[in-house]
């Protein structure tokens, strides 16, 4: 009678344990620092046990020589070094990795807070810095003290112009900014398979922003279908009773359009509460909300029409960008004045392009709306794809249609 | 291990950003970090910082994974940071920085001495002594050899 954490790590809530790594993943950013830490530790060769990726996503392309030099360096140490490689222009680490690589039950570890994503597979995944990934590259392992799991329970279905994003700001702001912290977050109940796995990873995605060490949906059919049309052989997880330390419940039909004001993710309001609240950017894209579907519902919301203020979308990767190609999505965000930017993080950490100015708002379907993270003295709103793209018709705070 | 220093104190949810921004995350000197640390939190606090032991509200180093947070605060000189509990990503990477990061609740003003000894199990400040929740053997192991580097030079 274990949780899906417990199951994998193969240990009790509470007890540490020392485990095998089946994929471990680093981006531009902390790829840089692995490589000196582990050049550091004495290493001479790569642990072969797990795969290891080297997915460049965060500054790309690169925004001056600085950065460009660093990533000459990690790029020509990855493909010197046989590791899997996704160069500018490739895509998000987590989204890569949720093309058909991560399988449910594996243990997956990435220098990345946002790794916490690839739970949506039923995989133990979650995020370390640069000097624990740098002893994964030497030793293959890494430790973990099994997490005590929250439970939230999911029953009924979305409906009028509720999104999976809108879910998952629901949760944040009911447990806050801590009120995950060392645990595992566990997504069961009705609820569950009506949500498409694009929309579990974008749940997943915001777990880290409770403090959580992951969130989890156990594999089911919804799972193996999407690996299978990727390619992949994966069986379900069946949930079995289990202890949680906190247990949640929400009903998919409550959930309605959501902002979390800035600056903090849990202070989150409905749309209508805020709107007229008038924004100088929208921002659409991220390991929360740049994948096919999300351009997609963007392109129906602002097709035909014009967006009235600077509008950025970043497909999150090369595939997402293809797809947008292929089915007409991209010539529809074009047409309506809509940014199209280099599959990757964007403007989400502020540090190379979409950087607002003094007193700027910028409404942006990311996951972090940490004051100055994006500009010094801009403020940040988050919300679903659906709330933005009405939001960039409109210039300001404005809420979607039903569906 | 002990140590002490001068308290600073800081809020809530102070997150990794505000400890150093994203834009000066990219290059290998550390002094950058050093220079720019807690930069759009407060420009002042940066000359408070060495020998300091940072007193900080719940969730500590929550965000981003970035371990020039925790290089930062080390290179700056802070002896320790203390905190009802830490994000948990910041907690690791302070550890394996070699930078003690202490889950314990305690009252003090700024400025106040504050003493600690983790194999003791205390911080003391103004008079009293506090207990601290203690790191697993594992981590206290990597703390003691100064961090993780040191602790796989040793253990390989």
């Amino acid at each position: 009678m274990s949780t899906l954490s417990e199951r994998i790590l193969g240990a009790a809530a509470g007890e540490y344990v020392d485990r095998k790594v089946d994929r471990a993943y680093v981006h531009d950013g902390t790829g840089v620092l692995t490589l000196e830490t582990w050049k550091q530790m004495g290493a001479e060769r790569l642990s072969d046990l797990p795969q290891l990726y080297v997915l460049f996503d965060h500054i790309v392309p690169a925004n001056n020589s600085t950065t460009a030099t660093l990533q000459h360096e990690l790029r020509e140490f990855a493909c010197g070094s046989f590791l899997n490689f996704s160069d500018t222009g490739g895509g998000i680490c987590h989204q890569l990795m949720s093309e058909g690589i991560v399988l449910p039950g594996e243990v997956v570890v990435g220098a990345d807070s946002h790794s916490c994503t690839l739970g949506a597979f039923g995989a133990f995944a979650t995020g370390v810095g640069a000097t624990d990934m740098a002893a994964i590259w030497l030793t293959g392992e890494t430790w973990f003290r099994v997490p005590d799991s929250i439970g939230i329970h999911l029953y009924g279905s979305l409906r009028g112009g509720a999104e999976a994003k809108d879910l998952a700001l629901s949760y944040v702001s009911r447990l806050g900014m801590d009120g995950g912290t060392y645990c595992a977050l566990e997504f069961i109940g009705d609820g569950v398979k009506t949500l498409p796995m694009d929309d579990r990873l974008t749940i997943c995605n915001l777990s880290v922003e409770t403090g959580a060490k992951t969130g989890m949906f156990y594999a089911d059919d919804v799972t193996v279908r999407y690996l299978t049309s990727a390619g992949q052989e994966a069986g379900p997880q069946l949930p079995e009773p289990c202890n949680y330390s906190r247990e949640l419940e929400f009903d998919l039909a409550d959930i309605v359009p959501l902002v979390a004001v800035s600056p903090r993710v849990d202070t989150v309001k409905p749309v209508r509460d805020l709107a007229g609240l008038s924004v100088d950017q929208v921002f659409i894209g991220t390991c929360t909300n740049g994948r096919s579907s999300d351009l997609a519902r963007c392109a129906k919301i602002v097709k035909g029409k014009k967006v009235t203020v600077r509008t950025i979308v970043v497909p999150a990767s090369r595939a997402v960008l293809a797809e947008a190609i292929r089915t007409g999505v991209l010539a529809d965000l074009v047409g309506a004045g809509c940014m199209i930017g280099t599959p990757g993080c964007g403007p989400c950490l502020g540090a190379h392009m979409g950087v607002l100015g003094e007193g700027e708002v910028c409404l942006s379907t990311a996951n972090r709306n940490f004051k100055n993270r994006m500009g010094v003295g801009g403020e940040i709103y988050l919300s679903s794809v659906a709330t933005a793209a009405a939001s960039a018709l409109a210039g300001e705070i404005t809420e979607p249609e039903a569906d | 291990m002990r140590g002490a220093g001068h308290a600073v104190c800081l809020g809530l949810d102070i997150d990794t950003d505000q400890i150093i921004a994203g834009r000066y995350l990219r290059t290998k000197d550390h002094s950058v970090w050093v220079s720019h640390i807690f930069e759009d939190l407060d420009p002042a606090l940066a000359g408070k910082l060495n020998g300091a032991v940072i007193v900080a509200g719940k969730n500590f180093g929550c965000g981003s994974s970035r371990e020039q947070a925790a290089i930062a605060l080390r290179e700056t000189g802070v002896a320790a940071v203390i905190a009802p509990n830490f994000a948990r990503i910041f907690f690791r990477n302070a550890i394996n920085v070699g930078l003690p990061a202490i889950e314990c609740r305690l009252s003090c003003i700024e400025g106040q001495n504050v003493r600690f000894d983790l194999a003791a199990g205390w911080v003391e400040a103004g008079g009293n002594q506090y207990p601290i929740r203690p790191l697993s053997p594992r981590m206290r192991e990597i703390l003691t050899a100064g961090g993780l580097v040191n602790y796989w030079r040793v253990h390989r």
